[in-house]
């Protein structure tokens, strides 16, 4: 019961991360129809920015603001000199010119903070544990990170639902010549949304800098993750990415606790051992085959 | 005028090819045979991926998978036969003509079930969900640890022909030319055939071919399978060339890496990708050789490509499609 609940939030701490980063692709994909690869690189350079802004001032306020202004900007950057030629563009040049943007993101990443990946201590007043239950003592770091995910989801539904930004985003992805022509500047909405979707990259960075290691191709491995999260939810819905996130944090959680054990009651150990170690890692694309197999939509799509 | 062009292109690059190994001889680097060796090897990899992207706008973001499953089935057969215990009660064998058709099949089977279930999405959707499946038979790949696992596999030594000795690097040269020859004949064939002008119809315009009375899935099946076989070629031809097999040549940016030389080259012009393949290869190798952050100058010439190379290197040439 105890390893279940304790699953149960890592399961959460890990679908809250997908989520920040999942959000904004979403709106990014939903809204401007493109494909952005980059997106794993934006939570890449919030992660390296916070990891060296701490090193430097020692303050994890620092490596917030370090982290959220290094990866905005970026995004900032990137809509600017790119992603805006590609809005209706064929996907396919979409995911090459993004797939550049990669390859040269990692390489000019390693060479402003160099080859040895920086290590980010978890800050003083988020250290220790919590006990959450008699018999479990949970990282507080991880229920923070917890915390966060859902301050961005609270946060992200008052923005879409109630301010004038929001309406327009919704606008926007309805209907882009309407808005155009009502007057508003359609090509300052995307940029802003894009730099958006690059701010909650840069939180998911900094907030899992103290976690995870910090290093070239950490953006990749998420970014992968990310889409899966993205086509099980339904492409361009926020909700949908929610729930995507959960999902695919929860059988990431519970499968790496319980699919091992499972097979050990079925196969030798050595064998069970190695394809556990495989189904694990491969548990969320069975889980995104499915879901498109039943709702090749996904599950809450912004639009039947 | 440009029917002519377009012949006199193709045999001169034929003719290039040919003239390899001989200048090779006559003083060249020998390096320079490995370069071509491997651009053979890529452009029947591309030239399949353009049959699905370029003619059926199938945009597949998982063909390294078949790649890498060609690649794996040589190198496990090769394992089991030089030293490791026999496979299924099967001790394995060594001759090619046993072997890679059996590589091709297991590519063939695996795309009939992974075409099936991707090919009921479409755009995005089925861009993303090829990836996952590509990423599933990378982890696999990975977790094998009686085949090295993270570090691949060795191959004791290539497989054998009858009558030709695959050792020598020069035959080995000519035999991947032949395929991607005879390969790029036969794709020339099928987009010419009624199959492959339903394939074009169905991506100008989905909802006219069906009112007339066509079927999509079956065809964009087949297409995706024929496709998948070509790729599985190509990495057989990489296990026996490298004789090194690793879970890398199915990993997500050999895909992407096939997708950008089949846009580099053309999309829809099967000759264009191998032009592609050629460009890319040569690039990527003078690039590396001349700094380590290589990387820096080839990601940008990519987003380049995409954002101007509408036509590919062949387009104009070819008469590829226009997007």
């Amino acid at each position: 019961m105890i390893l279940l609940i304790e699953q149960v939030l890592n399961g959460l701490q890990y679908g809250a991360m997908l989520f920040m980063l999942a959000s904004g692709l979403t709106l990014i994909f939903g809204i401007m129809g493109v494909i952005n690869l980059t997106h794993g690189s934006l939570y890449m350079v919030g992660a390296y920015c916070a990891a060296s802004a701490v090193l430097q001032s020692g303050s994890f306020l620092v490596g917030i603001a370090a982290a959220l202004a290094g990866a905005g900007l970026y995004a900032v950057v990137i809509e600017l000199a790119v992603v805006q030629w590609l809005y209706r563009r064929d996907h396919l040049y979409q995911v090459l010119a993004t797939l550049g943007l990669i390859l040269f993101t990692n390489e000019a990443v390693s060479l402003i903070f160099g080859r040895r990946p920086p290590l980010m201590d978890i800050p003083p007043f988020l250290q220790g544990s919590v006990t959450v239950l008699p018999g479990l003592d949970y990282p507080l770091m991880r229920l923070a990170f917890i915390g966060v995910g859902g301050l961005v989801a609270v946060g992200l539904w008052l923005l879409v639902n109630h301010t004038r930004l929001g309406m327009l985003v919704r606008a926007g992805a309805d209907d882009r010549e309407m808005v155009s022509a009502l007057g508003v500047d359609i090509r300052r909405l995307y940029t802003l949304v894009f730099g958006l979707g690059g701010l909650l990259c840069g939180l998911a960075g900094v907030m899992a800098a103290p976690l995870l290691a910090v290093e070239i191709g950490m953006g990749e491995r998420v970014l992968i993750t990310t889409f899966v999260v993205i086509v099980i939810g339904g492409v361009g819905s926020i909700r949908g990415a929610l729930v995507g996130a959960l999902l695919v944090g929860m059988v990431d959680g519970l499968g790496r606790a319980y699919l091992p054990q499972g097979l050990q009651m079925l196969l030798p150990p050595s064998v069970a051992d190695t394809l556990s170690a495989g189904l694990v890692s491969a548990s969320i694309y069975v889980l995104m085959a499915i879901v498109l197999l039943v709702r090749p939509l996904g599950l809450l799509p912004a639009r039947s | 005028m440009r029917r002519t062009l377009r012949t006199m292109t193709i045999l001169l690059g034929l003719a290039l090819f040919v003239a390899v190994p001989p200048a090779v001889d006559a003083g060249g680097s020998p390096a320079l045979l490995g370069l071509a060796n491997r651009i053979l090897i890529y452009a029947i990899a591309a030239v399949s991926l353009d049959l699905i992207i370029g003619y059926g706008a199938m945009v597949s973001f998982g063909h390294a998978m078949f790649f890498g499953l060609g690649g794996y089935t040589v190198g496990i057969v090769a394992y089991h036969t030089f030293g490791g215990e026999p496979l299924l009660g099967w001790s394995g064998t060594n001759a090619a003509l046993i072997v890679w058709p059996l590589a091709l099949l297991v590519c063939a089977l695996i795309a009939l079930v992974v075409g099936a279930l991707t090919l009921r999405t479409s755009g995005v959707q089925f861009i993303m969900i090829t990836l996952a499946f590509a990423q599933m038979v990378f982890f696999v790949l990975v977790s094998l640890q009686i085949y090295g696992g993270d570090d691949g596999l060795m191959l004791e030594r290539r497989n054998q022909l009858p009558l030709i000795d695959l050792a020598g690097p020069q035959t080995f040269y000519y035999l991947c030319l032949a395929l991607l020859v005879a390969w790029t004949a036969i794709c020339a064939l099928i987009v010419n055939s009624r199959f492959g002008l339903v394939l074009q119809a169905l991506r100008q315009s989905e909802r006219r071919a069906i009112n007339l009375g066509i079927r999509p899935f079956p065809f964009r099946l087949a297409a995706f399978v024929i496709s998948a076989v070509g790729t599985g070629l190509a990495g057989v031809l990489w296990a026996n060339y490298a004789r090194f097999v690793t879970p890398d040549m199915a990993a997500w940016s050999k895909s992407g890496e096939f997708m950008a030389i089949v846009v580099l080259g053309g999309l829809g012009t099967l000759l264009g990708p191998i032009a592609g393949t050629a460009v890319f290869i040569a690039l990527e190798q003078l690039l590396s050789a001349w700094t380590e952050h290589w990387m820096i100058v080839m990601g940008p010439v990519l987003t380049l490509v995409a954002l101007f190379g509408r036509r590919g290197i062949a387009g104009r040439l070819f008469g590829g499609r226009r997007d």
